[in-house]
């Protein structure tokens, strides 16, 4: 069987950034599968702008700024294969996959990073109620038949779910001519970006229904329309709030979800982001085997992603140079407010400075962000305003932290 | 003319089918839906039962136990999933224990094999059953199937032996014309010596064309929830509470394609095409479940979905001639066994109720098996690597949460029972059943339909031919 030190699986933001860290401190034997006609992964069906003002301090395009790194790979020469699937991997790192040109290959890998992104949750998810009629479609698939194949999927389209794809959607589609009556929130508060509200919604006059959820959908063939109703605070439908709205469309942008199939296969342990824990060094338990990006947690900026992408690459390097830490380590716990923080371990004898990405459990302002290891204090930090749908970061210095001898907790306190 | 004209390409008409096959006659069948087994058919607990239940006398007792052990033979010879991974009722108190007796006694007059167990071995089989349950009853010959595939692949079999099938044919009228019958849908006429009504919930309107029935048809809805792929054997066996007059109760059980279905609910509705579902129905139907497997992970629920029982007044399946004609054959109110009876209600209809009204002779060339389906989830990586090397579209997949091929898609497409929509694509080949439902797929499978059968991907339906996906062009928008 083939030997290769490095296999990323997923040659989208977080595996092209992960590879080019790799191949830079070294390691050269290495592959990226894409189970894609082209590199770049999602960004490719996002053709609005507003990526890269960290990265490059410019606003670009999702295809402009892939394609930054698409080059890079292309320079350093880095091998990759396109519409390759990987159909497993083992704790021993045996990578199998199949495109039409290799067949059915096994190779033997001494790193692997999975970057395989996410997918989106869909109306089986959510239990959508109502007739399973056409017209009910993902804002990521939408955007795939609109930006990628040209095809428009509706014309009076209602949005269920704030998120950002959704919120861009309204605008694109709205643009193309179709109309977007409205999108509902069944949270009380948005989940996209404040940006996308501002861009995609107000400044088209589209309306957003905060605590409101579909209540039905109805159509015989093609959806017709659906039942908007109000939610209490536990999300049960208010009698007497509905409200009918006749569409065809009805976009779901209720959230994304890790896609970690590979994973739960050999039972990788997992975290409450749905992607599995990981140290520092994006490494999972199970040593050798590590993930970044999306699937690990999904992010609402790609700029990290390709930030946590070169962390990974920088960490399978130091692996496969046998020159890692020991996994025995401390845990990190996400405490009072905070919704989940990643890394969620800290190998015992770390050696790096480690930036803390963590996310509120609902919109606060004025708050402390308290970093402990048991009861000493590492960090004290002010932030004006924490919203869930944004993520936030703390980076520590290895000096600030020292010796890290108890788990170490993150929470917020008010002012 | 043709001998036979079979209205409804579920699993009974299609079965029916299968069986007339073997005989030198001209047969058709006209189905209303785009696709085969589109209704009931795809639409319910996908369970052999075992026969334990039935009332001893009736046709659903008899057909029941008749149809389980055929199973083995026809899943073979038509290339289907098909496990007998046996069935447990179980009794929570000490009241359902005195129904478990009745239940063994009531399976013992079916003929039934069934094993009594105690709570400690009940819970050796099952460790995730409740430790509330008081006891219960093993049925080694129950098992799990995957009817629509039963059902493509009766008629791919039924195709492949000289029947025709036309699609979208929904029947309007029928009436006799110098003695033989014409039936009139929406866009042809067929006619025919000889009918068969295999129209499922609709078969008492069909009935009904040719004379006045005293039975009726209520659709009786079932809702269900479909898991993702939980870890190995979290259930083995179908688990089921104990019958009441409603119906078999809601069930867990693993699936042949490895994921676990919880349900169904039994609503008598008013509406015979209404597949909607129900947040309040679907929560009962959790805690039903919950009391009999409490760790059941909901969270990993993919799918909702119901089905509709063509419920008979009768309280029975009817299957015998018109009272008025003996070359029009109602099979109608095929409810609850009627999965499991399908094989063994096919035989009866054609050697009982068609065979003396016809002269009929066996055809010289009749194949029962099917041309094999390459099954990649069950190949060795060598083997594997082989077929992609012969064909490699086989190495490309289309849908990666479910590992589906190009190679099996358009496999299915070269096949004489044809998907025409994005459904009937996932239902045979699994593309798009997995947890992104289709999210990443779905564009590739409407693109790959459109081009195969030379039509726009606008005309690509999700389901029924009035389901389309996509509405314009981008700029061409109205």
């Amino acid at each position: 069987m083939e030997i290769i030190d490095l296999v990323i699986i997923g040659g989208g933001s977080a595996g092209m950034a992960a590879a080019i860290q790799a191949k830079k401190e070294g390691i050269d034997n290495l592959l990226i599968l894409e189970k894609m006609d082209f590199l770049g992964g999602i960004l490719n069906q996002c053709i609005h702008n507003g990526f890269g003002l960290t990265e490059f301090k410019e606003e670009l395009t999702g295809p402009e700024y892939l394609q930054r790194f698409v080059d890079q790979i292309n320079e350093m020469k880095i091998p990759y294969k396109l519409k390759t699937a990987v159909l497993n991997i083992t704790s021993e790192k045996i990578v199998t996959f199949s495109n039409r040109l290799d067949g059915n290959v096994s190779v033997q890998a001494k790193a692997i990073i999975l970057a395989t992104g996410c997918y989106e949750r869909n109306a089986g998810a959510i239990l959508l109620p109502g007739d399973r009629c056409s017209g009910i479609i993902t804002a990521g698939t939408a955007q795939k038949y609109l930006n990628i194949h040209g095809y428009l999927c509706g014309k009076r389209i209602v949005i269920l779910g704030s998120g950002d794809i959704g919120l861009i959607m309204a605008r694109r589609l709205t643009l193309e001519g179709a109309k977007v009556i409205c999108v509902s929130e069944i949270m009380p508060y948005s989940n996209g970006l404040n940006r996308n509200i501002a861009q995609c919604l107000d400044d088209f006059g589209i309306p957003l229904y905060l605590s409101h959820s579909v209540s039905k959908v109805i159509g015989k063939g093609r959806l017709e329309k659906i039942i908007l109703s109000k939610v209490d605070e536990n999300f049960k439908f208010i009698p007497g709030t509905e409200i009918e709205i006749p569409c065809d469309t009805l976009i779901l942008s209720v959230g994304l979800v890790p896609y970690v199939a590979l994973l739960e296969n050999i039972r990788t342990p997992m975290s409450s982001t749905k992607g599995a824990l990981v140290n520092e060094h994006m490494e999972t338990l199970i040593p050798g085997i590590f993930t970044c990006g999306n699937c690990l947690h999904v992010h609402d900026v790609v700029d990290f992603v390709t930030d946590e992408g070169r962390l990974a690459g920088h960490g399978a390097a130091l692996y496969i140079n046998n020159q890692l830490p020991n996994q025995s380590g401390i845990n990190v716990l996400p405490k009072a407010g905070v919704s989940y923080v990643i890394p969620q371990k800290i190998t015992s004898d770390n050696q790096e400075d480690i930036t803390f990405k963590f996310r509120s459990q609902k919109p606060v302002k004025d708050v402390f962000v308290i970093i402990e290891c048991g009861k000493k204090l590492l960090s004290k930090t002010f932030k004006n305003a924490l919203i869930p749908s944004e993520m936030a970061m703390i980076k520590l210095s290895k000096e600030k932290m020292g010796a890290l001898d108890s788990d170490i907790t993150i929470r917020l306190e008010g002012k | 003319m043709h001998d036979v004209l079979i209205i409804g390409a579920g699993i009974t008409g299609t079965l029916i089918a299968r069986e007339l096959s073997r005989y030198q006659l001209d047969i058709v069948v006209l189905e209303k839906s785009n696709d085969v087994g589109n209704k009931t058919t795809s639409a319910n607990s996908a369970i052999i039962h075992s026969g334990c239940d039935p009332e001893p006398g009736t046709n659903k007792a008899k057909f029941n136990i008749l149809g389980n052990p055929m199973f083995d033979e026809l899943t073979k010879q038509l290339d289907v999933k098909f496990q007998r991974n046996g069935s447990l009722t179980v009794a929570l108190s000490d009241e359902e224990l005195d129904s478990l007796t009745l239940l063994e006694e009531r399976s013992k007059i079916n003929g039934v094999s069934c094993q009594r167990l105690t709570k400690e071995e009940v819970l050796e089989m099952e460790p995730h059953l409740s430790t509330n349950v008081k006891g219960a009853l093993f049925f080694p010959t129950a098992g799990i199937v995957d009817p629509f595939n039963l059902c493509v692949h009766a008629m791919e079999n039924a195709i492949d032996n000289g029947v025709q099938l036309f699609l979208n044919q929904e029947v309007i009228s029928i009436y006799k014309r110098n003695g033989i019958y014409v039936v009139k849908t929406k866009s042809d006429e067929y006619s025919a010596q000889i009918i068969i009504n295999a129209a499922g919930n609709y078969a008492d309107v069909i009935a009904q064309m040719i004379e006045p029935i005293d039975w009726k048809l209520t659709p009786r809805k079932g809702e269900y929830f479909v898991l993702d792929r939980l870890e190995k054997d979290f259930v083995k066996h179908t688990i089921f509470p104990l019958p009441s007059k409603k119906g078999k109760g809601v069930l867990v059980s693993p699936t042949t394609s490895e994921n676990y279905i919880v349900g169904p609910s039994s609503e008598v509705i008013p509406e015979r095409d209404d597949y909607s579902t129900d947040g309040l129905t679907l929560q009962n139907i959790r805690q039903q479940a919950l009391s009999m497997v409490p760790e059941i992970p909901f969270g990993k629920v993919i799918r909702v979905f119901s089905g509709l029982r063509p419920s008979s007044s009768r309280h029975d399946f009817i299957i015998e001639y018109a009272k008025t004609d003996k070359h029009f054959i109602n099979v109608a109110g095929i409810e609850s066994p009627g999965l499991v009876s399908a094989p063994a209600i096919a035989k009866y209809v054609v050697e009982e109720l068609v065979k003396p009204n016809l002269i009929i002779k066996p055809k010289n060339i009749f194949s029962p098996y099917i041309r094999p389906y390459a099954h990649l989830n069950e190949m060795s990586d060598e083997e594997r690597d082989l077929l992609v090397k012969k064909n490699p579209e086989y190495g490309q997949l289309v849908c990666t949460c479910e590992k589906v091929t190009l190679g099996e898609i358009k496999d299915i497409l070269s096949r004489s029972c044809p998907p025409h929509s994005i459904k009937g694509v996932k239902r045979r080949t699994r593309a798009g059943f997995g947890r992104c439902q289709g999210g990443f797929c779905q564009p590739k499978i409407v693109f790959l339909l459109a081009n195969h059968f030379g039509i726009s991907p606008l005309e690509v339906p999700l389901d029924e031919n009035d389901s389309p996906i996509l509405v314009s062009r981008v700029k061409e928008i109205k």
